[in-house]
């Protein structure tokens, strides 16, 4: 079956990256050994259901697959699946999201941001896996856990540290925080509280990039949308309105789950009826695809094969990148459920040393050259601590700009300028 | 009582022409279709989304002929999602599109109040004015006729306690016509409330009002009947009552000041204001719930900045404190009649014995 051969491909050993056995890319922290891993689930459930579970993921990891996976696989083997300058963009953008999420820990318990802060520690090969793959004007769209996709967008460092501390250098000069991160210069949409929120938004977005190609007839409009969000969003209304919207319209996007298995304290086999996410996919018509979220290259090759049949116009794919974060759910969780062995065992498949072990054992890159960006992007993190420590707050009458785009909210006259800007216009009845 | 206020209109500052003393009558529904129908004719970015928009020519015919005349990529008939097709909306509105999402009544937009008041309400704030909204929500408000609970309550201070959005309230054919131009026009977040009753009423209007390039300025009430002795503000089907209401006062003497806020957000606090200096006694009527209401709102406005011109206290007419009951005699009472906006206005003129504030 098509699966199990793809399946084969996507943990055969010339790409694997893991030093764990390659049995362990499909097998997900529930083994055979009973009563061990993880305590989200009560012990009777976990039991019963982990074997069932560990079947399934041995089997067929891929469900339903586009033909250019299905072409990929004649490939050889053997060709390395990125060239150096590749690799070392990679291995910087991980360091950046994990140096800069450190970071922000630090900070936080210092007192300089505050509120709730998400941070993205482990989940690094998804963000840099995706975005680094597409085009300025391509759009993402995000939940709160959203640093790290701000900075693989390409927002500074600078602006999102600000936007953290609350100044007004901040990319949304401070009036966002941090799950509000917006930048209309690199398309990134947000930032959103609500879990689900930010997909009906992404499917917004990649609706107008087809409508200004059909209606507007703006011809070389392909711009593709990339909506992140979790395992727990999946089981939310709003995920399946809009698996079902973007299928019927084929619209350009990609949903990317990042299922690092928890929400909050909530176990996904706790919370889900079948947990295996990337089966929802084709039952709307669109494939869905599952990758190993801990490694870089993986993502990357299912990545561009998603992102190139949306810019084709091919409609729509749902991949489930299987993931952890290494740190609680937020700055504020004491992270007292998950088992220690389950984050030991992820711990071992962290996504940057794995990237640092291909470089390094494909002769891609020396160990030089990679503490080399490790020490340019600990500056570069120092850079923005010092620049949004030494931003001005915002000034008190920032407190009510911005409200509306419209000035002083009159409306837009006959004449298509604001009502406000006509000089005759007044305070009073309307005298129309 | 239109007839004569029309004539009393004068022509908007930018425009002036004279028009016809025969004037055209259309109906509410005509006015809301020509103005979508010339929105989308002059900007090809304008579309229209929601269930039964296109081939059914809308729930209530507001969209008939669209369709056909601009085709399903722009008048887009969507699946029951209103949570999904209206974060659409706002994604596609940050991209510059401007979507008129119909709901088919304001009841259901409650499945998807998060986008309209966390993404499009909160959006150009949250993000220092980088993401403008310019998404038009609209749909009936309010009661219609015997359709139970679930299907009859007002929006309209739900919506306008929000910041960031702006809400409006046509009554006339006017109001429907330079409201809905206005708001697909705007570049924020606009609540566009109609009313399924008024669909079917037919008001005059002048060339003025029939001219493509003719909005209505928002956050601007009308003063629909000039008076001296009390002033009542009401907003969509309850302007018409309040009309009726003034003509019978005016038989027993007293001279009412009918102000239709055509905004709900932001309100014309100075108008009102003006208008209660002059009069010295005021009726807010609504057909909402009374707590919280946009009467309360009213009231607090001008008891803040008018205190010392009330000669009575502000009475405060609203739906009845109960979910809308579905026996037609029962619904008679859970909305405001004309007979007590005439019983209210004697009250605050006369000083007669007050009746309680139940239904």
């Amino acid at each position: 079956m098509n699966g199990a051969s793809c399946a084969a491909k996507i943990s055969t050993q010339p790409f694997s990256l893991n030093p764990t056995s390659p049995a362990s890319h499909d097998r997900p922290l529930v083994s055979p050994k009973p009563a061990s891993l993880f305590l989200g689930s009560t012990r009777k459930l976990r039991l019963s259901s982990s074997s069932k579970l560990n079947l399934h993921r041995r089997s067929g990891t891929v469900v339903a697959v586009s033909d250019v996976v299905k072409q990929k696989k004649s490939k050889s083997t053997h060709s390395l699946l990125i060239t150096k300058e590749e690799g070392l963009e990679l291995y910087e953008d991980m360091i950046l999201g994990r140096a800069f999420e450190d970071m922000c820990a630090q900070m936080y318990y210092r007192g300089k941001m505050f509120g709730f802060v998400h941070l993205y520690n482990g989940q690094e090969a998804v963000s840099t896996g995706f975005i680094k793959l597409l085009k300025q004007q391509d759009s993402v769209v995000s939940t709160y856990r959203d640093h790290v996709h701000a900075l693989s967008k390409g927002v500074p460092a600078r602006a999102v540290m600000s936007e953290l501390f609350g100044k007004t250098t901040g990319c949304c000069r401070g009036q966002g925080g941090s799950m509000h991160m917006f930048s209309r210069e690199h398309n990134l949409l947000g930032g959103f509280a609500f879990i689900g929120e930010g997909i009906p938004v992404a499917t917004g977005a990649a609706f107008t990039s087809k409508y200004k190609r059909e209606v507007l007839k703006e011809a070389d409009c392909d711009h593709v949308t990339l909506a992140f969000f979790g395992d727990g969003t999946c089981n939310n209304g709003q995920f399946f309105e809009c698996l079902n919207m973007a299928a019927l319209w084929k619209l350009p996007i990609v949903f990317v789950v990042e299922n690092n298995l928890w929400a909050i304290g909530m176990s996904h086999l706790r919370a889900t009826s079948d947990p295996q996410i990337y089966k929802k996919g084709p039952a709307f018509g669109m494939p869905g695809i599952h990758v190993d979220g801990m490694d870089v290259l993986k993502v990357r090759e299912v990545a561009k094969e998603a992102i190139g049949r949306a810019r084709r116009g091919e409609g729509p794919t749902l991949v489930e990148c299987e993931t952890y974060r290494f740190r609680g759910h937020s700055l504020a969780d004491p992270d007292e459920l998950r088992d220690p062995a389950e984050k030991a065992h992820y711990a071992a498949r962290d996504p940057i040393t794995a990237l640092k072990k291909y470089l390094i054992e494909n002769s891609l890159a020396s160990e030089a050259d990679l503490k080399a960006i490790d020490k340019k992007i600990d500056e570069v993190v120092e850079d923005a601590v010092e620049f949004a420590d030494e931003s001005p707050v915002p000034s008190q009458s920032q407190l009510l700009e911005n409200v509306f785009a419209d000035p002083k909210g009159f409306g837009i006259g006959p004449d298509g300028r604001y009502r406000c800007e006509d000089p005759k216009f007044t305070e009073g009845t309307a005298h129309v | 009582m239109l007839g004569q206020s029309l004539l009393k209109i004068r022509p908007a500052i930018s425009v002036l022409r004279s028009y016809s003393s025969a004037a055209k009558q259309m109906t509410v529904r005509e006015a809301l279709n020509s103005a979508l129908d010339e929105e989308m004719s002059a900007d090809p970015k304008v579309f229209l989304m929601g269930e039964e928009v296109g081939e059914y020519q809308g729930a209530y015919k507001i969209s008939k002929g669209l369709l056909e005349k601009y085709g399903p990529e722009r008048v887009l008939d969507t699946p029951i999602t209103e949570a999904g097709f209206a974060g659409i909306g706002v994604g596609a509105a940050y991209y510059g599109l401007k979507p008129v999402v119909e709901f088919m009544t304001f009841n259901f937009s409650m499945q998807a109040i998060d986008h309209i008041i966390n993404s499009a309400a909160k959006s150009n704030y949250m993000s220092a004015g980088q993401m403008s909204v310019p998404i038009v929500f609209r749909g009936p408000n309010g009661a219609a006729a015997g359709v139970g609970a679930q299907h009859s309550q007002c929006y309209a201070s739900w919506y306008a306690s929000c910041p960031g959005l702006k809400v409006l309230s046509p009554y006339s054919s006017e109001d429907a016509r330079g409201l809905l131009k206005a708001a697909i026009r705007d570049p924020d977040p606009v609540v566009f409330l109609e009313n399924e009753l008024l669909y079917g009423e037919s008001f005059p209007v002048s060339d003025e009002v029939l001219d493509s390039s003719f909005c209505l300025p928002i956050g601007k009430a009308k003063i629909e009947r000039k008076g001296k002795d009390v002033t009542i503000t009401a907003f969509s089907k309850m302007v018409g009552y309040a009309l009726k209401a003034a003509e019978i006062l005016e038989k027993e003497g007293i001279d009412a000041e009918v102000i239709n806020l055509r905004s709900i957000r932001p309100l014309d606090r100075s108008t009102i204001n003006a208008s209660v200096r002059k009069t010295n006694r005021l009726i807010t009527v609504e057909e909402g719930f009374p707590q919280h209401g946009v009467g309360a709102e009213i009231c607090a406005s001008v008891v803040e900045e008018s205190f010392a011109y009330l000669d009575a206290p502000v009475e405060r007419i609203a739906g009845a404190d109960v979910p809308m009951p579905y026996a037609a005699n029962l619904e008679r009472m859970a909305v405001p009649q004309v007979e007590d906006i005439v019983r209210a206005a004697k009250r605050a003129c006369y000083r007669v014995v007050p009746l309680a504030a139940a239904a």
